[in-house]
């Protein structure tokens, strides 16, 4: 089921790719289409965020993912790069753990 | 607006050229993120590193995961990666008139849409700097994030329990980074709060998976409403 969702995500995203270098750019260049295509990812990132660092199964729990977020958004506010923001996420989760 | 004729200079090229393997090697920074964090929710290293060969568009590929993570069914997270993945057709857009490849060099070009080589070509004057912009930028990001995320999923295998090392924590500070850029704007920014607020409460009374694509109406309302206002 994994893989078939693997092989399902890698059609659709390349089709995606490939239609915007084909279709002609009248039928999807629309000042509504690209509004949404912009808002789109904030939207599920911002939900994806919500789920990954609150939600256990289904209940919301406040627990080390929460301290490790926020230690992301002082290493953005800190123009650190991307991958400093997800290790120190990950470190500060960790330390809270063994304390 | 191109000139398809006009060819830049050779030290146009190549600084071209030179700034595009830069961005490459930095985005390859972290797919090792991706692998540590995809192995983490449960995938196998050749999951991870399908994922990467094949849908090569990072958020999706991390949403993938993170729906996996949260307990989500897979056709879940291959549907947000979708939804996450139309920005591409938007970037294909763009380029198609710059780059102006017919054929198989389209079909092949095509998987390299990302959002890092779309940056590096979409402002270039000419066809020819344009193309140098995209492949430098577009080959560089796919050799190194690949062998980025192998290493990462090797590397995340060998640390066994993700929780242990706090990479559970690690997946939503990936999320923040991507979003990040993206929160300039109010509009943005309420769009954001009100995604995440949605899911969250969706959490106790939909199956795993459902609450972040529910997120997705949360954009299509907010861009019905706004409508094409910037």
């Amino acid at each position: 089921m994994t893989w078939l969702a693997i092989l399902a995500t890698a059609a659709g995203c390349y089709l995606l790719k490939l239609t915007g270098l084909s279709v002609p750019s009248k039928v999807l260049d629309q000042p509504l289409v690209e509004r949404i295509a912009d808002l789109m990812p904030v939207a599920l990132l911002a939900a994806l965020i919500g789920v990954q660092v609150l939600g256990e199964g289904s209940q919301l729990v406040l627990d080390a993912r929460l301290v490790g977020l926020a230690v992301a958004v002082v290493a953005l506010v800190l123009r650190a790069p991307f991958i400093v923001v997800v290790f120190s996420a990950a470190l500060a989760a960790a330390l809270v753990r063994l304390l | 607006m191109t000139e398809p004729d006009a060819t830049p200079a050779a030290s146009e090229r190549t600084t071209i050229a030179r700034d595009g393997i830069a961005v490459g090697v930095a985005t390859g920074a972290y797919g090792v993120s991706f692998g540590a964090v995809s192995v983490a929710a449960g995938l196998d290293v050749l999951q991870t590193c399908a994922l990467s060969l094949l849908v090569f568009t990072g958020a999706s590929q991390f949403a993938f995961v993170g729906v996996l993570a949260a307990g989500g069914a897979p056709l879940s997270g291959a549907l947000t990666a979708l939804l996450l993945g139309i920005r591409n057709t938007l970037y294909g857009l763009r380029l198609a008139p710059l780059l102006a490849w017919r054929g198989w060099r389209r079909v092949g070009a095509a998987q390299l849409v990302i959002d890092e080589s779309t940056a590096m070509s979409v402002t270039r004057e000419t066809t020819a700097a344009a193309r140098v912009g995209f492949l430098s930028t577009g080959l560089s990001v796919f050799a190194l994030w690949n062998l980025a995320t192998f290493v990462g999923a090797l590397a995340g295998t060998a640390l066994g329990d993700p929780r242990t090392f706090g990479l559970d924590a690690a997946v939503g500070a990936a999320f923040l980074a991507l979003l990040w850029p993206r929160l300039s704007t109010t509009t943005n920014r309420v769009v954001a709060v009100l995604a995440a607020a949605l899911a969250l409460g969706l959490v106790p009374i939909t199956p795993a998976g459902v609450p972040v694509l529910a997120a997705a109406g949360v954009a299509l309302g907010a861009g019905l409403v706004t409508g094409g206002r910037r």
